[in-house]
């Protein structure tokens, strides 16, 4: 049973089997990072190239971390060390990376659609959307949606609450999506401003105060303030906005007692979430940066088994 | 097909031609090419493993720092079922591990699907032990091939030896078992299908030919 996708582009075009597949083997695959030599020869000679166009930290880390654990060799590519700020388009810049024979592209750019035309562009390489504008970020989802199963067991019927801005966050568009499928109740949270115009389509409930949610939610998501994406328009100040919609330990005393709390990470500590709650017994932030790791080494492991036959 | 005597361990009666009335449904059931025989009752797997708990014991002395590991899926709960005859005989535990060879296999780069990988899971270090990896079946030798670098990657044992259930010959590396239940000539198109109750629901060795 092989994955139904090629690629990874959106959550959508996984099917529950799909994400079944991933997450049993990214399981699987953890165990590698707890041991003495923290590497498996099992991707020996495999070439995965790493196309930031835009900035990032810990998702190029965890991705270049999973590529070595299993022996694949990486090369990066970012916006200002390419020849793409010498003025070459994107596609030539990764055509001419991809004749150097790459069996995964990994691509990240602030705008929404590009894994798409690459992965168009080179139909037997398996891309990897690590994150396209304002649209999608599924391999955060999966990672998200594992570290969801991995403390609550059964997660049919559960209530996640994705609390912030929804309109500029692509891990809050793939959380939806994924989190709808496998059978969760999805609710966001956040201010008219920061809601998208589509968000009815993810058949999700809409709240405007984190109060709401607080005393029922089994799963509270609070996503990152994304400063670099907005200006005043948005809302008025950060302090009105860490008070109607901010995670505080005053709010987490109406909270279910085995209620957790995630973030993608980076965290504007005082803004979204208040220190005590971010680093608090209800806390899973640090597991979700230990799953991505472990979903990133599936997802490459089963996409460089699907080549074989093609091509 | 032909049955040697095993080599280090020998079983009682040869196998006969499957008319037992467990398997009569198992027969032509919905492919008239294939035919089965029947090679170990439960019965026969019990006393095999018994003795060749005994093996063990009488090979590795007082048997300090010996584990055994199970290779993924049916050497795991072969390894339990022998550690159980193993701790009859000593009358203390003995620890056992599984192992899951699918990231260390040679054929990764031909097989169209990725194999699904399990978990391995050693709940002791391994470095200075004295292993006993245990499988179902010895065929052409990768599997332990596989088998031995994962360990490798895990610590540096003492030594490893092998034990299987049934070598049915046909190796493409230079590796044997140290203790065998069933030695056995068998056709390219012969199959051995150890069935365990774990995952089979039935304990019991069959030769599948699906000539």
């Amino acid at each position: 049973m092989p994955l139904s996708v090629k690629h990874i582009l959106s959550a959508r075009d996984l099917t529950k089997k799909d994400v079944d597949l991933i997450l049993q083997t990214a399981r699987a695959l953890k165990e590698i990072s707890y041991r003495p030599i923290k590497k498996v020869p099992t991707l020996r000679g495999k070439q995965i190239l790493f196309c930031f166009f835009e900035d990032s930290t810990r998702t190029r880390m965890s991705f270049d971390i999973a590529a070595k654990r299993l022996s694949a060799d990486t090369s990066v590519i970012t916006k200002s060390g390419s020849a793409i700020s010498k003025g070459e388009t994107i596609l030539d810049t990764v055509k001419n990376l991809a004749a150097m024979q790459a069996d995964i592209i990994v691509v990240r750019h602030k705008e929404s659609g590009i894994p798409w035309q690459i992965a168009d562009a080179f139909p037997h390489i398996s891309v990897i959307n690590a994150g396209d504008g304002m649209h999608e970020h599924p391999t955060q989802a999966l990672l998200d949606f594992m570290t969801i199963q991995n403390s609550k067991g059964n997660v049919e019927g559960l209530h996640v609450a994705i609390v912030g801005d929804i309109f500029h966050s692509r891990v809050a568009r793939s959380d939806m999506i994924l989190f709808k499928k496998m059978g969760m109740h999805v609710h966001v949270v956040a201010p008219k401003t920061f809601l998208p115009a589509d968000v009815e389509d993810y058949g999700v409930t809409v709240h405007n105060r984190i109060q709401d949610v607080v005393k029922f939610a089994d799963v509270i998501m609070m996503l990152r303030i994304q400063r670099e994406r907005m200006n005043s328009f948005f809302f008025p100040n950060e302090r009105e906005y860490s008070k109607y919609f901010g995670l505080t330990k005053e709010l987490m005393k109406d909270a279910k007692p085995d209620v957790v709390v995630m973030h993608p990470g980076p965290v504007n500590r005082g803004l979204e979430i208040e220190p005590e709650v971010a680093d608090g017994p209800h806390s899973i932030i640090l597991d979700q940066v230990e799953n991505g790791v472990a979903v990133r080494m599936a997802l490459m492991y089963l996409l460089c088994g699907t080549h074989g036959g093609e091509e | 097909m032909t049955i040697e005597k095993g080599i280090e361990i020998e079983i009682g009666r040869p196998p006969h031609k499957t008319e037992g009335f467990f398997l009569a449904g198992m027969e032509n059931n919905g492919d008239e090419s294939m035919t089965t025989k029947h090679l170990m009752s439960e019965a026969q797997m019990e006393e095999a493993l018994a003795k060749m708990a005994r093996q063990i014991i009488k090979q590795n002395k007082k048997m300090e720092d010996i584990v055994l590991i199970g290779i993924r899926s049916r050497g795991v709960p072969l390894a339990e079922w022998l550690a159980r005859k193993i701790e009859a005989v000593l009358k203390r535990p003995v620890e056992v591990g599984s192992l899951d060879i699918n990231l260390y296999r040679d054929d990764l780069s031909e097989v169209d699907e990725q194999p699904v990988v399990r978990k391995t899971e050693l709940p002791f270090g391994i470095s200075g032990k004295g292993i006993i990896l245990v499988d179902d079946v010895l065929f052409t030798g990768r599997t332990i091939r596989a088998a031995m670098d994962a360990l490798i990657d895990f610590g540096r044992p003492k030594f490893v030896q092998l034990a299987v259930m049934v070598d049915r010959g046909w190796r493409e590396l230079p590796i044997q078992a140290d203790y065998v239940a069933k030695k056995v000539k068998t056709s390219a198109t012969e199959n051995i299908k150890v069935m365990l109750a774990e995952m089979d629901g039935t304990n019991e060795i069959l030769i599948k030919d699906k000539r």
